[in-house]
């Protein structure tokens, strides 16, 4: 178990297609987590940068550029790519820096402007990218991986596509209440029926759209946050960011096939179990002691997969843990509060920032019409292409 | 494009993988630079055909027309195909492939078995692109 830091301060912008750069939505983000820290700009010792790529210019960029925009002050900086897992590693990289003494107070910013439609991988002819094969070869979308998963839960475990769309239904109606939401209507089962098939079973309601966004973090020492007047500020206690164990067992985005396990044993668990039982465990916590959890619900079905990785239920139990209402407001651990990315869709560089601004707002209980009673302890989940595990467990 | 991964015709049309000679792990798509099992201190890769046979892990289609690099004619209205995760038994291992032409989601079962084929991926007037496809043995007996 390591120590803790402090959140400061939280702050988004908006989330849509908004048609402008993603410099633009990572300052906005970044004032307002400042303004809620009451610190400074220039009192940031250190600015951590989630990247994305500028113009297709062949970089990823981020740390200084949004020091450079907010105001060259000379803070230390850095950039991190790991893909959905950067804004994990990104607050990693921050916390790290402050529990090493490097600095007191970190901004830690993510943003994006996504393009329309599927994610496609850089151009060229790459074939020693997994990412570009995976579209040459096979034609094999994101939305294909989930699909492909969709229906193995329906085969292993019976979910049926409307335990799927209530999914949608759940997370739509705290998206409705989320002024930060892309989306913000309710959703019923019939109209996610109604959607069009994307990848068999999962149709569009199923699937989370590609968004513009932001969000920014302060995070400092606690020694710093009790001289500032946070004596009990909301703490994050772990970061999971663990690589996966040979031989990986369960296909993943971007391969075209799993590692083979007719030679060295699997692991107990898959990738995805590991990356929560990281966090767990550095947080010296379980399971039973969460009261709210922020998923990746890239598609519906794979939110009912995140609910036994984290181990809210057995293997098998998500979709009954769904109807029986444990994860909606007012259940025993509601998950995706904030809309999740059904109601926010994806800016990459952003989103696991946005969890952790979540979970931040429902611990501090400023999370207005959507804020679960007496929250705790929070936990948020995601996992990054290439092999990027990103868990963070927050607590108040 | 990916060079090696299948080989042979008709019957003797096989998916192709290396496995170390240190520790007999296989890998595909192939793997040449170095044996990627961790308590392996690396030996040589030498090729190996994959089992034929395998069973369906879970499957999908696309319904809407992917982006490049995956090639298709914007001109030709949009034909979805049918992807297929097999498991194969013996390599404990699971491939994704596109089904053969013609079969749809509606033909497939997780657990059903299929086997691999030739099949073209696309082709212009001077040059076709050969890849895999996945085909169910019911159908194709």
């Amino acid at each position: 178990m390591t120590a803790e830091v402090a959140v400061l301060g939280a702050g988004m912008h908006p989330w849509g297609k908004w048609g402008r750069g993603f410099v633009e939505y990572g300052v906005a983000a970044a004032r307002a987590a400042l303004v809620d820290a009451g610190v400074g700009w220039r009192d940031v010792g250190s600015i951590v940068g989630a990247d994305t790529v500028r113009g297709g210019y062949p970089g990823y960029v981020a740390g200084a550029t949004f020091a450079k925009a907010l105001g060259w002050q000379g803070a230390r900086v850095a950039s991190v790519y790991a893909a959905c897992a950067s804004g994990a590693q990104a607050i990693n990289t921050a916390r790290t820096q402050i529990l090493a003494g490097m600095a007191d107070v970190v901004l830690v910013v993510g943003a994006d402007a996504a393009p329309k439609g599927f994610f496609r991988p850089a151009g060229g002819d790459r074939p020693d990218d997994p990412d570009w094969l995976r579209f040459r070869v096979l034609g094999a979308t994101n939305p294909a991986y989930f699909g492909l998963y969709a229906r193995r839960r329906m085969a292993v475990h019976g979910d049926t596509l409307e335990d799927f769309a209530q999914v949608k239904v759940k997370n739509a109606a705290a998206g409705a209440l989320n002024a930060n939401a892309r989306y913000r209507k309710t959703v019923t089962a019939e109209e996610v029926a109604a959607s069009a098939v994307v990848a068999d079973p999962l149709r569009l309601l199923d699937i989370c759209a590609t968004s513009d966004g932001a969000a920014a973090l302060v995070l400092s020492s606690m020694e710093f946050a009790r001289r500032h007047g946070a004596a009990d500020p909301v703490r994050i206690r772990a970061v999971s960011t663990v690589t996966p164990t040979y031989p990986t067992t369960v296909l993943d985005l971007p391969d075209i096939a799993t590692d083979s396990a007719a030679v060295v044993a699997p692991a107990d668990g898959t990738f995805r179990a590991s990356i929560a039982r990281a966090a767990y465990e550095e947080a010296g916590i379980g399971p039973e002691d969460i009261s709210l959890a922020e998923v990746y619900d890239l598609s519906t079905a794979l939110e009912l997969q995140w609910y036994e990785d984290l181990e809210l239920c057995g293997e098998g139990e998500g979709a009954k843990l769904l109807r029986d209402g444990v994860t909606a407001p007012g259940g025993r651990v509601p998950v995706n509060t904030s809309g999740g990315l059904a109601s926010f869709g994806e800016a990459v560089p952003a989103q696991a920032i946005a969890q952790v601004c979540e979970v931040t707002w429902q611990l501090r209980g400023t999370a207005g019409a959507r804020q679960i009673e007496g929250a705790r302890v929070g936990v948020t989940a995601n996992q990054g292409l290439f092999g990027h595990g990103s868990s963070v467990v927050a607590v108040r | 494009m990916v060079a090696n991964w299948f080989a042979g015709e008709g019957d003797d049309f096989r998916l192709l993988g290396t496995r170390c000679t240190a520790c007999a792990c296989v890998f595909f798509p192939r793997e040449d630079g170095f044996c990627r099992n961790p308590g392996c201190a690396g030996g040589e890769l030498a090729e190996v055909p994959l089992s034929r046979r395998g069973r369906v892990w879970s499957y999908t289609d696309g319904r809407y027309r992917p982006p490049a690099p995956y090639v298709s004619d914007p001109e030709l209205p949009w034909e979805p195909y049918t992807l297929i995760a097999v498991e194969l038994e013996a390599e404990r291992m699971v491939v994704l492939g596109q089904s053969v032409p013609g079969v749809s989601v509606a033909d497939l079962e997780v657990g059903m078995e299929v086997e691999v084929v030739q099949g073209v991926l696309d082709e212009d007037s001077g040059t076709t692109w050969t890849t895999w496809h996945w085909r169910p043995v019911a159908v194709g007996a």
